[in-house]
């Protein structure tokens, strides 16, 4: 008696879990299965019914649309790309370096050097950026995308996780059999350090690449010329008046800026779930 | 002959030599920016691409300007209602998913599919997010009017984008929705750190999963909590793309957060940058006292019982030494 109610309760249990989850997956794709199938209807349609699930064949026409006026999905695609692939970069090679100098070695302001770290570690761009705007505009550096990427060379939080994970994974006798056979500092961190630090790396590059790549509030006080937008940028010019009631057009733009985070994601969603599980990455 | 060599040599200069390029990167992006920003809090810098600038006959005229501030206290309060409504119902469905999917009786199938499109909003750009989000709650036809007319939930379709409760709502809810799958995974990693012998024991004593969740989980899970509280909060008095893209702010000041509030006086109509950057250094204050609640939390626990185990030690040294030459 006892058992079988005990399984009814599961049963219950399974099913209300079920239905909620399933509802939350429903609510984390629908809005994008809307995007890619409006993506391909015309405007007209659309305003007849806002939500179909049958593809139509105006792709091609509101393409043509999208890419008549000052939307450029390549040219925003391949900017970002390189502005995220410099950011990513020095983000990962100096933030090992950094973390390399805290754990590897002992020197008299390693401590105070690393509480800094862990005070900066929240403060957000967006607090400094008045006196970041002005420092740039003075040197002459708006509309250059190293002003975006060189910042990055000081990652606080990327640091703090490095340090982390190096603390249990890098044995100091490999670095002293390391001296022993000649090598110098400089080649042990490229070559010894680098390579055993390689799944952290690469987590943090994911992390790394995809917050510059999503990042708005400070590209759009550095870039203002037309042909540096970034991906995000783009995007908000599909808001303006050109497309405001082409809703078909608006619907490509935005998928095809959200297609190759896509793609990324399904490729490496078990990296980056582990990667948010270890903690320390929230935007 | 190496080894003696070894010993000699001080490696410390290169614990130096490697951080150059971090504190050489920070001083010039970072440290000198902040406390540019605070001063140019205290003058009259404003004007599009103007450098020029003279420390104020009333220093503190910008701050007490935006303590007047109208739009700035909306803003304020705007910042503050929309995180709580996205924080509470997002670390209650994360909190509830937790429970679900570390549940030890009932195993459900999937999780590793549900993780991933619970995720999946976190990684989409926010901007492209905010536009969606304009699209879908458009009048008279968008997606959202659509079902809701279609279904019979409404007679006519409703202007979301006009409504000032409705916008706020919305943004939070789009927040609450890009946000509520991470703070999911990283409490499903802090429940898998707990040791399993404790729920074991649970068992064997007759807790059921609800006590067992109350009584153990929680109570475990103070530090990731506290922690996925600071850091929401931290990026909620920052919110910036997405309430900036879905309604710049309207309609009527009802999503005005704070940045956005910061970014319209600096970077559009009068460009009032000494405004801005007061404004900034109040935000720079109020995440200030926040982080340095996190850095309480997050501070490494065992080092520092160590570090005071061995003070204590060498004080003890110190005394007997003392002590015994006294006695000598």
């Amino acid at each position: 008696m006892a058992v079988r109610k005990k399984n009814a309760a599961n049963t219950i249990f399974l099913i209300v879990a079920y239905t909620f989850c399933i509802l939350l997956a429903l609510l984390s794709l629908l809005p994008f299965v809307i995007m890619f199938v409006n993506a391909t209807r015309s405007t007209t349609e659309i305003q007849a019914h806002a939500v179909s699930l049958i593809p139509s064949k105006y792709l091609k026409a509101n393409f043509e649309y999208l890419t008549s006026a000052t939307f450029n999905p390549l040219k925003g695609f391949i900017n970002s790309l390189i502005v995220s692939v410099g950011v990513t970069a020095c983000t990962i090679y100096f933030s090992t370096m950094t973390a390399f100098a805290i754990v590897a070695y002992d020197w008299k302001l390693k401590q105070p050097f690393f509480t800094l770290i862990m005070c900066v570690l929240m403060i957000p761009a967006q607090v400094t950026s008045i006196g970041f705007y002005q420092f740039i505009y003075k040197i002459g550096m708006t509309n250059n995308y190293l002003s975006l990427i060189l910042p990055a060379i000081a990652s606080p939080t990327t640091v703090f996780f490095m340090r982390q994970y190096m603390i249990p994974s890098l044995p100091m006798e490999i670095l002293q059999s390391a001296r022993i056979d000649g090598a110098g500092e400089f080649r042990i961190f490229n070559q010894i350090v680098l390579p055993m630090m390689k799944p952290a790396m690469a987590t943090q590059a994911i992390f790394a690449f995809v917050s510059s790549w999503n990042n708005l509030f400070l590209p759009s006080i550095i870039i203002t010329k037309n042909e540096k937008y970034t991906m995000p940028m783009m995007v908000s010019l599909l808001n303006g008046d050109i497309y405001k009631t082409e809703f078909g057009v608006v619907y490509l733009g935005l998928f095809l800026t959200v297609l190759p985070l896509l793609v990324v994601y399904f490729l490496l969603s078990k990296y980056i779930i582990a990667g948010v599980a270890l903690g320390g990455v929230k935007g | 002959m190496p080894k003696k060599q070894l010993k000699g040599i001080s490696y410390s200069k290169y614990g130096y030599l490697f951080s150059i390029p971090f504190i050489v990167t920070f001083l010039i992006f970072s440290l000198y920016p902040t406390i540019y920003t605070a001063l140019l809090g205290f003058t009259d810098c404003k004007g599009l691409g103007n450098t020029s600038w003279q420390i104020l006959d009333h220093p503190f005229e910008n701050f007490k300007n935006v303590f007047n501030n109208n739009s700035f206290k909306v803003s304020l309060k705007n910042t503050v209602a929309i995180w709580l409504m996205n924080f509470i119902p997002q670390i209650c469905i994360a909190l509830l998913l937790t429970a679900w999917f570390t549940s030890r009786s009932n195993e459900i199938k999937g999780k590793g599919f549900f993780k991933v499109v619970f995720y999946m909003p976190n990684i989409i750009t926010a901007a492209t997010i905010a536009i969606l989000f304009n699209a879908f709650f458009s009048y008279p036809i968008g997606p959202v009017n659509d079902i809701l007319v279609s279904l019979g939930l409404r007679d006519s379709a409703y202007k979301f984008l006009v409504d000032k409760s409705a916008s706020r709502i919305i943004v939070a809810f789009i927040q609450f929705w890009t946000w509520y799958g991470n703070t999911m995974i990283v409490l499903i990693s802090g429940v898998l750190g707990i040791s399993p012998d404790i729920y074991e024991a649970a068992e064997i004593d007759g807790a059921n999963g609800v006590q067992t969740f109350f009584k153990i989980t929680i109570p475990n899970l103070k530090t990731v909590l506290l922690y996925t509280l600071v850091t929401s909060l931290v990026g909620g008095l920052n919110m910036y793309d997405i309430p900036k893209l879905y309604l710049n702010g309207g309609p009527d000041n009802a999503t005005l957060t704070t940045s956005v509030f910061i970014y319209n006086q600096a970077f559009s109509g009068s460009y009032m940058y000494n405004k801005a950057a007061a404004a900034s250094m109040v935000m720079f204050v109020i995440i200030s006292i926040c982080s340095a609640v996190l850095f309480y939390i997050m501070r490494d626990k065992d080092e520092q019982k160590l570090k005071k185990e061995i003070k204590q030690a060498k004080k003890m040294q110190k005394l007997a030494s003392e002590g015994g030459q006294k006695w000598l």
